[in-house]
């Protein structure tokens, strides 16, 4: 078994008296699609922000792509890609202009900037469209630029927070296609979503529900676990009896 | 005739550079539940607002319960409620101030329809001195589908209602839609979530402005050309691959931990598929044919 | 080091991309300059002055004549009666009077001293300032050019009298226009803020789908903030009467309602930019661009108008605190009456009727 690319610990995250996150423990490989599922509220956004480097813990451990949240924030930042539907990509940039600014900032030299970025132009076909500026890409089009963006400098992880919301059914699995890509490649994809059919495509689940992960396997085993026949029921049966969904 | 008339509305943005809707024509029939499916950028906000009288469209002609959305604007006003995409109440106000700013501004009061909202007000009735900002997503959309409904209108619009909220919130709201079917109110309802396609009476499909089809989901679902099946094997990405190089097979794409597949010729060779996916790795592999999911009309209808 | 290049790099292109934040980055600073230079100033020229000449002889005609040919001064009038001064004074358009007693040649040939009568509108009391001072030296220099060779120089003395606000506190002059930057600035800021937060809301959408009429949604958003400059008015004069020293001469009643009309006034405005923008950003940057600069620069109270060319002399017309500063200053500080503010009150209702019925010709009905 490789050495675990996310390994956390009981990690805890308290504002004043509320628990946001309480004592989550899990691990992440290499290459590893990790679906991270839970209501709104149940703290999932506030785990994510733990483990990218944005937020310290409360107590806990945790050590992202090898470096531990606490002591190296800014070494995890550098070897993650992130992107969420709300904000990835710059709209009054261009195509180029955006890889070309992200490349740059994660790092990259000049000519691996150029080749990379021809790379990821021919790969989502965009050839036409790299003088065009983003705000006038279909949105499904601009999720795909994004994802390719977040992985350019090949981190070990790349977080993706709803990454698919609003888009049309084949664009989403192109979308997917792209997730599995990299995965193939040895990225490791931690992603979060509200489609319950998109949870089937990962290898692993965890389901947070009020700042504990209650359920966390393959999505088969779930189903076994729960007596489901899909996702959704499974989500269902432990979602429904959560306590903080209901104010 | 139809409460809701939509005749080739032609709506564009930027001096016509954006098509958001494109010759759209729709009936909906008084008391129907109604729902307008598609991802975003497809135009059901664009329709939502012409019929809802905030936007004039560039051609065409629409009505609502009788009324003309151009000339007798303020008549729809009178007996429509609206629930727009975005939260959109007052979040500095608390629940029971919102509640009673709406109801006013109808010229009504929370008890005049208490029927109407009990259902749907009891759950957030123990919050009512909560401010509204505060209130997690499931709550708002209850909410917003009170301040929606207070005033008893005829037809009922709402723009994706249950965008961006969990899936236990999002069963609860049609739940609720069902109960308020049955109070004879005309609704009309947009989602990108295909899987809620099911729970409306009959729904129109979208894409780019443009109308893909529109009918009761059973007979879109018996629509769908020819036969489709569902493959399974452990390790869905390397099956996926592979059908894909299997030459019979002309569509094929994941589905949750299916793999989707449309064959080329109507009857498609299922045997021959298993033995090709034995000797590519996929010791077990199963196949079964399966009757079509909206999505999956959904995704024929975008390939033609 | 070359991520602060590629960000930096990134920053330029927002810049440049953003039209209107071009416009302002370029633009404002060479306005100002042009304004600054060439356009506003404190110095004072062709000033209106009045001369009252009682003696009618060769020394006083002297000195008119030094007077009139000064730079400084234009005369405006020169009559012979002393008690059409003071309504001179009170229409606004003498800053400055000349009184030049009977005896004056008399008083210099026997007495080798005369006496000038010099008054001022203190109002604005670095005007004031100003044309004495340039008075009191014009007539010194008359006074040297008698005596070039006299072993006992002639006197001249000027007795200065600084009309309304004797003490030259700067309070007269500033409090009058601090009212109307602050009205100005709550009333259409706070107002045009309120009306576009509710487009940027959303909840615009569900108030013009409703049965409420749209005229009423504007006047519920103007009935607070009227409210709120009623009450800070009160506290500013209270403030200017009792810390500042400075009592209100004229009618209080009469300035309640001429500024009450001013704050309907800024109101419209308010209206007329939300019906413009989109966002409260934009709203808030259209008032003070827009408004603030203008009121500041052309009211005239802080550069006289006068004293600006005469295409910012026209454009100060159009800003309505320019009328609103003059009654103000004519009612409190002056302690006229409405006879002669009557002007300036049409030229302000006429503005906001205009205004009121522009806003709500804009206002729109949909979305688009």
């Amino acid at each position: 078994m490789a050495e675990p690319v996310i390994k956390t610990n009981k990690l805890i995250k308290r504002f004043g008296n509320f628990v946001a996150v309480n004592e989550i423990s899990f691990e992440t490989y290499p290459g590893e699609i990790f679906g991270f599922l839970g209501a709104n509220g149940a703290g999932k956004t506030t785990a994510m922000r733990m483990l990218c480097g944005l937020s310290a813990p409360t107590s806990g451990n945790a050590t992202v792509a090898g470096f531990d949240v606490y002591k190296y924030p800014e070494k995890i930042k550098q070897n993650i890609g992130y992107m969420s539907q709300k904000f990835s990509l710059y709209e009054d940039l261009t195509v180029t202009e955006n890889i070309r600014f992200y490349a740059g900032i994660y790092g990259l030299g000049n000519n691996e900037i150029k080749e990379k970025s021809a790379a990821l132009i021919n790969q989502l076909g965009l050839q036409n469209e790299v003088k065009t500026l983003v705000a006038s890409l279909p949105l499904g089009w601009k999720q795909k630029l994004a994802f390719s963006v977040a992985i350019i400098h090949q981190p070990k992880i790349v977080f993706l927070d709803e990454p698919t919301g609003g888009v049309d059914p084949v664009t989403r699995r192109q979308f997917w296609d792209l997730i599995y890509d990299a995965a193939d490649k040895g990225v490791t994809v931690f992603v979060t979503t509200h489609y319950m059919d998109e949870a089937e495509y990962c290898n692993r689940i965890s389901i947070m529900v009020d700042g504990r992960i209650d359920a966390m396997g393959t999505p088969a085993s779930l189903k076994k676990q729960f007596s489901a026949s899909s996702m959704d029921e499974v989500f269902y049966h432990l979602a429904r009896s959560a306590k903080r969904s209901a104010d | 005739m139809s409460t809701i008339e939509l005749h080739n509305i032609v709506k564009t943005y930027n001096k016509g550079s954006v098509k958001a809707v494109t010759e759209v024509s729709l009936a909906v029939a008084t008391g129907e539940l109604f729902g307008l499916i598609g991802p975003d950028g497809a135009g059901k906000t664009s329709i939502f607002r012409v019929l809802t009288t905030l936007l004039l469209a560039d051609s065409g002609t629409a009505t609502v319960n009788g009324y003309d959305v151009v000339k007798d604007y303020k008549a729809i006003r009178q007996c429509i409620g609206y629930m727009p995409g975005r939260f959109s109440l007052y979040q500095d106000l608390t629940v029971e101030e919102n509640i009673n700013f709406f109801a006013t501004l109808f010229g009504t009061t929370l008890e005049q329809n208490y029927d109407l909202v009990k259902d749907i007000y009891v759950q957030i009735e123990p919050f009512k001195k909560r401010r509204a900002g505060q209130l997690s997503g499931g709550m708002k959309q209850k909410l917003a589908l009170c301040c929606a409904l207070i005033h008893k209108p005829a037809v009922l619009f709402l723009d994706e209602p249950t965008t961006g909220v969990d899936a236990v919130s999002r069963k609860e709201f049609w739940d609720m839609l069902k109960r308020l079917k049955q109070q004879g109110i005309t609704i009309m309802v947009s989602t990108p979530y295909m899987d809620e396609a099911t729970l409306c009476d009959r729904i129109a499909l979208m894409q780019a402005g443009k109308i893909l089809s529109v009918n009761t989901p059973a007979r879109i679902i018996e629509a769908f050309p020819g036969k489709l099946y569902a493959a399974k094997a452990a390790g869905t990405s390397k099956l996926l691959r592979d059908v894909r190089a299997y030459p019979p097979a002309l569509d094929v794409y994941a589905f949750g931990e299916y793999v989707h597949i449309v064959f080329k010729n109507e009857e498609g060779n299922t045997a021959h598929l298993i033995e090709y996916l034995h000797s590519q790795g996929h010791a077990d592999a199963e196949i079964k044919e399966i009757k079509p999911a909206i999505e999956d009309c959904f995704i024929r209808l975008l390939k033609q | 080091m070359k991520q602060l290049f590629t960000f930096v790099k990134k920053e330029f292109y927002h810049v440049f991309r953003d039209r209107k934040t071009l416009l302002m980055l370029f633009g404002m600073p060479i306005a100002q300059i042009i304004l600054f230079g060439f356009a506003l100033t404190n110095e004072i020229k062709g000033s209106k002055i009045l001369i009252v000449d009682y003696a009618k002889d060769a020394a006083s005609q002297q000195l008119i004549t030094k007077l009139s040919s000064s730079n400084y001064f234009e005369i405006e009038k020169s009559f012979a009666d002393h008690n059409q001064i003071e309504a001179a004074f009170k229409e606004g358009k003498i800053k400055l009077a000349i009184i030049i007693p009977q005896s004056f040649y008399d008083d210099i040939q026997h007495f080798n001293k005369a006496q000038v009568q010099v008054i001022a509108d203190a109002s604005d009391p670095n005007m004031a300032t100003t044309l004495t001072n340039y008075a009191t030296n014009i007539i010194a220099g008359y006074q040297s050019s008698l005596s070039p060779t006299k072993k006992i120089p002639y006197r001249i003395v000027p007795q200065i009298r600084m009309l309304y606000n004797p003490e030259l506190k700067g309070a007269p002059n500033f409090v009058p226009g601090v009212m109307a930057l602050v009205l100005m600035l709550v009333c259409t800021m706070m107002t045009s803020i309120a009306i576009v937060r509710e487009k940027e809301m959303g909840t615009m959408e569900i108030l013009l789908v409703s049965p409420f009429k749209p005229v009423f949604v504007i006047i519920s958003k103007a009935i607070p903030y009227l409210l709120l400059s009623v009450i800070n008015l009160i506290i500013i004069l209270l403030l200017s009467v009792f810390v500042l020293d400075l009592p209100v001469k004229g009618s209080i009643l009469l300035l309640f309602g001429a500024s009450t009309l001013f704050i309907l006034t800024s109101l419209s405005i308010g209206l007329i930019i939300s019906t413009v923008t989109t966002s409260q950003q934009s709203a808030m940057m259209a008032s003070a661009m827009g408004m603030m600069l203008p009121t500041m620069l052309l009211t005239g109270f802080m550069f006289p108008v006068e004293n600006m060319p005469v295409p910012l002399q026209v454009l100060s017309n159009i800003v309505p605190s320019r009328w609103y500063y003059i009654i103000i200053k004519n009612v409190m500080i002056k302690g006229l009456g409405f006879s002669a503010i009557w002007k300036e009150t049409l030229i302000l209702f006429g503005m906001t009727v205009i205004l009121l019925g522009l806003s709500l010709k804009n206002f729109k009905n949909r979305l688009a």
